[in-house]
């Protein structure tokens, strides 16, 4: 029964950093950039949603928010490509990583001056009950966390194979120059693709919210989001959700099992040890590059 | 503007490409001997922080500058540093000889890290980096008996040759070591770059493909650059530590990694003047920003409002001038020596096209 305790909070967990490693992932599918500031995107997202719902803030109902929380989470995700990163159309990786690193800095700088450094919890109808059965006690944030993920990386993984615009993102990642002579507008399509990461952001804001107290260091689980994503291989949809279910179960069977002082190296000597084995992921999309 | 007539191959990769240009180094190293005599102890020890981060920038700046290898995780390598040269002298190893053996032992490390980390490309040897800033923190504690873990270390005093070096007993003579060593690295990593090695790093750094046809052993080289840069990050490591007087498991943070890389950006990426005036922004940045916020009142007091400016800067300067601030200087200065006939269009970044790595 601990056994399956475990298992089944850790899959909640890691279905929240699978989430952002979704961010990561789309981002990296369509601009091959990698985001560094998608664990803050996530922070604010849940602020925002705090902002709209919370009574001493706009006490707007739940689900009346989620939407406009998401409207809002797109359009700032489609501005800030509008205005930061479109300057960086077609420069390399590194500057991108060095850029967003610095932008996630700026988002935990202004969520701080706008809603305060202390820890807050967000009113969400998710965080009241709680399930048992089988002697397993599931709160209803978890059991919410699971389904809305599954459902949300099968969307995008057809998102991607299927619809016109997935399949332009594809493309215009894929060489920038031969998808502006297809008649794709590579520019409007990266937009797109950042008020889409903009938007799975802050769902796991919410979702993230939901499960537990919230502050602007919150970001920082982009860092093992990054070892779903990593672990998953960059670049594959269900390997982000694989990778981050595998991050999720790993660390509190660590915590269990393994001394104090271990169980917080376990994510990140996992990631290593996939870094070191299987550079690309476990679902790899990369072979070396032809001349 | 000068001409140089080059008459003999040597003349390509000369220290100082002229006598002008010497003169003025050695006029700026007359200032900074003279410095201790000037202004107040205060401000000399503000100085000696630019110097020791600037060492530590210079460090990364082989690896991300000169290499083109992106490191989140150089914090790691400052805190072995730093435990190294702490744990030496305890055991009796006298200051100077534990300060060289700790950068070397470092070096040796980061080397061997390096290994597995070739493989990696761009943002994955950025990840893997990040990971590993992560994991000093944890393996700090882990070997709480030699590292002191979560209650740190205080820096025992510094002697060299019978002669007591304390920060706050003799700043100057603080000041002074830590001149003569951003000196001696400074020299050392000029003549690397002029060396077969440095034209090495840059040849990857520019493409690792036609590096890799011209002849350029790229293991090698990264394994190298890696080694070289974790060397001169340890000595930054150490003397940061020493300076601070107390260091646990948090003062090496992976956010000081960051740190460092947004530095060296700020300050110009591939240049040896970039370290240091990147190293000026930041440890002048927070007294800055205190005096303003003063000036302006006590509702101007924002938590976290340094490093909120810190991100801003950054994000102009990458957009707006990815050279940095010595990529500024030198377009001013080339605009002064054409005067009146610079264009506008002098320094148009050219237009550019991603390709994906990835083939399916």
């Amino acid at each position: 029964m601990e056994f399956m305790q475990l298992l089944l909070s850790g899959l909640a967990n890691g279905c929240v950093y699978g989430l952002v490693a979704l961010g990561f992932v789309l981002i990296y599918k369509a601009t091959e950039a990698v985001n560094f500031a998608q664990g803050d995107f996530m922070m604010l997202g849940a602020f925002v949603m705090l902002g709209l719902v919370n009574p001493q803030y706009m006490g707007m109902n739940f689900w009346l928010a989620v939407p406009i929380a998401l409207l809002i989470m797109g359009a700032l995700g489609y501005l800030l490509d509008l205005t930061v990163l479109r300057h960086m159309f077609g420069q390399n990786q590194t500057a991108i990583v060095i850029l967003t690193i610095a932008l996630g800095f700026v988002i935990r700088f202004v969520t701080g001056a706008i809603w305060g450094h202390e820890p807050v919890n967000l009113h969400s109808p998710l965080a009241l009950g709680d399930i048992r059965a089988f002697g397993v006690v599931l709160s209803l944030a978890d059991i919410a966390v699971i389904i809305v993920t599954v459902i949300m990386t099968m969307l995008l993984w057809q998102f991607f194979q299927r619809t016109k615009l997935g399949l332009a993102m594809q493309a215009a990642s894929q060489n920038q120059m031969a998808a502006y002579y297809m008649g794709i507008p590579v520019k409007r399509v990266q937009g797109a693709v950042w008020a889409l990461a903009g938007m799975v952001a802050c769902v796991a804001g919410i979702l993230y919210a939901s499960k537990g107290s919230l502050d602007i260091s919150a970001g920082f689980i982009g860092i093992k989001a990054f070892a779903a994503a990593v672990i998953g291989g960059f670049g594959s949809l269900p390997g982000a959700l694989m990778g981050g279910l595998i991050v999720g179960v790993i660390e509190p069977f660590a915590a269990r099992y393994l001394p104090p002082g271990y169980s917080q190296i376990a994510p990140y000597a996992l990631l290593i040890l996939v870094l070191i084995f299987r550079p690309h992921g476990l679902f790899a999309q990369v072979r070396t590059k032809k001349v | 503007m000068r001409f140089h007539f080059k008459t003999d191959y040597d003349h390509d990769i000369r220290l100082f490409p002229d006598w002008w240009n010497f003169s003025l180094y050695a006029a700026l190293l007359a200032v900074m001997v003279a410095l201790p005599f000037v202004i107040s102890s205060f401000y000399l020890g503000e100085v000696t922080n630019v110097l020791i981060w600037a060492i530590a920038g210079l460090g990364l700046m082989m690896l991300t500058g000169q290499t083109g290898q992106v490191s989140l995780g150089h914090s790691a390598f400052m805190a072995m540093g730093c435990y190294t040269c702490v744990i030496l002298m305890e055991a009796g190893v006298p200051f100077v000889a534990a300060f060289v053996l700790c950068g070397i032992i470092t070096g040796v490390i980061g080397a061997l890290i390096a290994i597995p980390a070739l493989k990696l490309h761009g943002v994955y040897l950025a990840i893997a980096t990040l990971a590993l800033a992560i994991l000093a923190d944890d393996i700090i504690v882990i070997l709480s008996p030699w590292t002191g873990g979560v209650n740190g270390k205080f820096a025992p005093d510094l002697m060299i040759f019978g002669y007591e070096i304390n920060r706050w007993v003799n700043p100057g003579a603080w000041y002074y070591m830590a001149l003569v060593v951003v000196l001696v690295v400074t020299l050392i990593y000029r003549n690397i770059l002029r060396s077969p090695l440095g034209r090495a790093f840059a040849a990857v750094r520019d493409s690792e493909i036609s590096a890799q046809a011209m002849g350029v052993d790229i293991a090698r080289t990264k394994t190298m650059a890696f080694g070289i840069s974790c060397a001169i990050t340890g000595l930054g490591g150490a003397l940061m530590g020493l300076f601070a007087g107390a260091f646990n498991n948090e003062t090496f943070n992976f956010l000081l990694a960051i740190q460092l890389l947004m530095m060296i950006v700020i300050g110009g990426l591939g240049f040896i003047h970039g370290a240091f005036l990147g190293a000026i922004v930041v440890a002048f940045l927070p007294q800055g920003l205190s005096i303003l916020t003063d000036q302006m009142g006590r509702g101007f007091n924002i938590p976290g409002l340094e490093m909120g400016v810190f991100g801003l800067l950054l994000i102009a300067f990458i957009i707006f001038e990815p050279h940095g601030l010595y990529g500024r200087w030198l377009k001013l200065r080339i605009w002064l020596e054409l005067f009146p006939f610079a264009r506008r269009d002098l320094f148009r970044r050219q237009k550019s096209y991603l390709k994906t790595e990835r083939l399916r």
